[in-house]
């Protein structure tokens, strides 16, 4: 190729990413003042994903259903982190939304800068830790229907290996590790947990691959912190057990999939958008847990012995009654050190900063 | 390492490797003839979609192939002409056939199951990994190399004719002519956008198959973009393998197990960080490309086929 095609090539692609912004933008319609409320979502991966992003539709669904005629939604689906979110966020405000719920972390700056230039408008930042006088945060306390589902992994593994599929090392990771080990730990002192990261949210491809080598290993049950099935699907075919995460995965894949840690946004969403009805929307941070709903265990698969789910019964409700959390000690470091001596628990902002293993988890935290 | 580890390194970098194969061939012939076909990632998308919305509905994989076939081919069919016919700037075509491509396989994904809803997670028909006799009681090799899906060995097969056909026969000559100095090779009486046409629509066939096996035989499922990036691959593994089909194997090997190779290294529990193994067949594939730009000697031998990305009309002096 010579220099003169490429430059050509080059023109000619700048025309094209222009002529595809244009077409983007092109929904715009002129508005008719309504009395509806409209709310919009943005996605990071598409409804039909069966995990992250299908929790966050069922719960819109259930906005619309409850709500009706007070409120009409939008969805834009597949919106990239980065630059692309900003526009994506900027469009659904021009195009009229009152209300505007995003929900990956990586879109909190864009999320911030266009909710500084919109006061009228409501902001809703899932999973992050910036606010603003009309921007607030939400997110879940997953860590504690994790550790149930810990408990029922701890029990039924027979190699007393457990293998981790998860994403990147950051601290909602970490905690869910975390969180799943001590409840392993909790009913099988002799049980390990190995961790495989695989650097990425979603690759169906790299998650099946980082379950397998877990199996190759030993490990009989794959406990899983990614957006897809595919972990779940790698066990199910080589006979071994499953953890799923995000959604009810055994309505996917079948009863070796035993429960899933699952988000239940929809009581959130009601609740907000009915604040912001009524106007008494404030600023604020949202970390809800098993108590208020908007984190659950999926039901137990049939596979669950009486005594398991009995066992994970009583520790659901000592954690609903709040006497009891994942993160009261004792708990020892993955080193055998005391972390949290008895008695004590972590605060949220610890947390929120979690950077270390627990006893019981193999792997490594440095990337 | 003991044998049964090395075999599942084996077992894993082979099923890896041969969807990223099946996409690198068909972009070999593609630009060997001169075409530069940047859409590989959209149509190993669609690829994927039909053999399995096919697969799924006719109840056969075989039937779900010969669609990913088809469908890869017509998407090529496309490019070539835009390419050849319009005279259109291919690396945007490329690109277009790309976008389109992921969005059309992305719409189907989520229409194309039974009554109109999503493909994601239905069970279909599927490739499964068959052990053939007596070859695979060899060991470690055996097991390995002779206990895949009917799509990995069918690559046995075409690889060596492929790499006859492109070296050892005449039609293999008129192509490599087509691409190298189209000019002399119209002078000679090759159809010069006939064949271009030809060796287009069989890259996008192939490039259909190693959609094919994404979701027939390595996932057996759809997802949405079941590909994540790996049409990108197979293009700088083009570079990587120099053109050439045997020298593209190590490529797809080393692109396609390197992920398998670290995952279980973690598993196992030891610590090579992981974005450093990752970075390692992209340095290779850099260090190849400026080695064959700057040295002129290798260029001239293992070089990108002179005509590559430039349109071909008799009376212009190239």
């Amino acid at each position: 190729m010579t220099l003169k095609t490429l430059w050509k090539s080059a023109a000619l692609l700048m025309v094209l990413a222009l002529a595809i912004t244009a077409c983007g933008g092109g929904q715009a319609e002129v508005e008719e003042p309504s009395e509806e409320l409209k709310v919009a979502f943005i996605y990071i991966g598409q409804p039909g994903d069966l995990g992250w992003t299908y929790e966050h539709e069922r719960g819109r669904l259930m906005l619309e259903e409850e709500l009706g005629d007070q409120v009409e939604t939008v969805t834009v689906p597949d919106v990239p982190e980065g630059p692309d979110a900003e526009k994506a966020i900027r469009d659904v405000v021009n195009n009229g939304a009152d209300v505007v719920f995003t929900t990956s972390f990586g879109y909190m700056d864009p999320t911030l800068t266009v909710a500084e230039e919109n006061s009228d408008v409501i902001f809703e930042h899932c999973s992050g830790f910036k606010t603003a006088e009309n921007m607030s945060t939400y997110f879940g306390r997953i860590y504690q229907p994790r550790y149930l589902s810990g408990l029922v992994a701890g029990s039924m593994t027979e190699a007393n290996l457990i293998g981790y599929v998860a994403a990147f090392p950051i601290p909602e990771v970490v905690r869910g590790i975390n969180a799943f080990t001590l409840g392993v730990r909790e009913v099988n002192p002799d049980a390990e947990v190995r961790v495989v990261w695989t650097n990425t949210w979603y690759d169906p491809v790299k998650e099946r691959e980082a379950a397998e080598a877990l199996l190759d290993e030993g490990a009989d049950i794959i406990a899983q912190h990614q957006d897809t099935t595919e972990p779940q699907k790698a066990a199910q075919e080589r006979g071994a057990l499953s953890i799923g995460y995000d959604s009810d995965m055994a309505q996917f894949v079948g009863d070796t999939v035993l429960t899933s840690p699952i988000w239940n946004w929809g009581t959130y969403y009601v609740d907000t958008v009915g604040k912001v009805i009524d106007g008494s929307w404030e600023t604020h941070q949202f970390w809800g847990g098993l108590a208020d709903g908007v984190v659950e265990l999926a039901e137990l698969s049939p596979r669950v012995p009486a005594d398991v789910a009995s066992k994970v019964e009583s520790e659901h409700t000592r954690i609903v009654s709040g006497e009891w959390d994942v993160f009261c000690g004792p708990i020892n470091a993955q080193d055998g050190s005391v972390k949290i001596a008895d008695g004590e628990c972590m605060s949220d902002g610890d947390m929120l900063s979690m950077d270390w293993f627990v006893e019981g988890v193999v792997g490594t935290l440095e990337e | 390492m003991t044998e049964a580890l090395i075999v599942s390194i084996l077992i894993i970098t082979i099923r890896a490797g041969t969807s990223l194969l099946y996409a690198t061939l068909g972009e070999i012939y593609t630009e060997r003839v001169g075409i530069l076909n940047l859409g590989v990632e959209g149509i190993m998308m669609m690829g994927a979609a039909t053999a399995f919305a096919v697969s799924y509905h006719s109840g056969s994989a075989w039937i779900g192939l010969l669609g990913a076939v088809l469908v890869g081919g017509l998407l090529a069919l496309i490019h070539a002409f835009l390419s050849n016919t319009m005279r259109a700037d291919q690396v945007v075509s490329g690109l277009a056939l790309t976008i389109f491509g992921t969005g059309l396989a992305s719409f189907m994904g989520q229409r194309l199951g039974p009554g109109g809803t999503t493909m994601v997670g239905l069970q279909g028909p599927k490739f499964v990994r068959t052990p053939l006799p007596l070859l695979s009681d060899i060991p470690i090799l055996g097991p390995s190399f002779f206990n895949q899906d009917v799509l990995t060995y069918g690559l046995y097969l075409l690889l060596p004719l492929l790499w006859f056909f492109l070296y050892r026969t005449q039609p293999g000559l008129h192509l490599r002519a087509v691409g190298e100095k189209p000019l002399a090779a119209d002078a000679m009486g090759v159809p010069v956008i006939r064949t271009r046409y030809i060796y287009t629509i069989f890259g996008g066939m192939l490039m259909g198959v190693a959609g094919a096996h994404l979701s027939l035989g390595y996932l057996q499922g759809w997802a949405d973009n079941i590909t994540g990036g790996r049409g990108w691959i197979a293009i700088a593994l083009v570079i990587f393998a120099t053109w050439d089909p045997l020298r593209a194997v190590i490529g797809a090997m080393l692109f396609g197990g390197i992920n398998a190779i670290q995952f279980r290294m973690q598993a196992a529990g030891t610590t090579i960080p992981a974005p450093f193994l990752n970075m390692m067949p992209y340095i290779f594939t850099i260090v190849v490309l400026v080695i064959i730009t700057w040295w002129e000697a290798i260029s001239k031998r293992l070089g990108a086929p002179a005509a590559l990305g430039l349109p071909y009309a008799r009376e212009e002096k190239h």
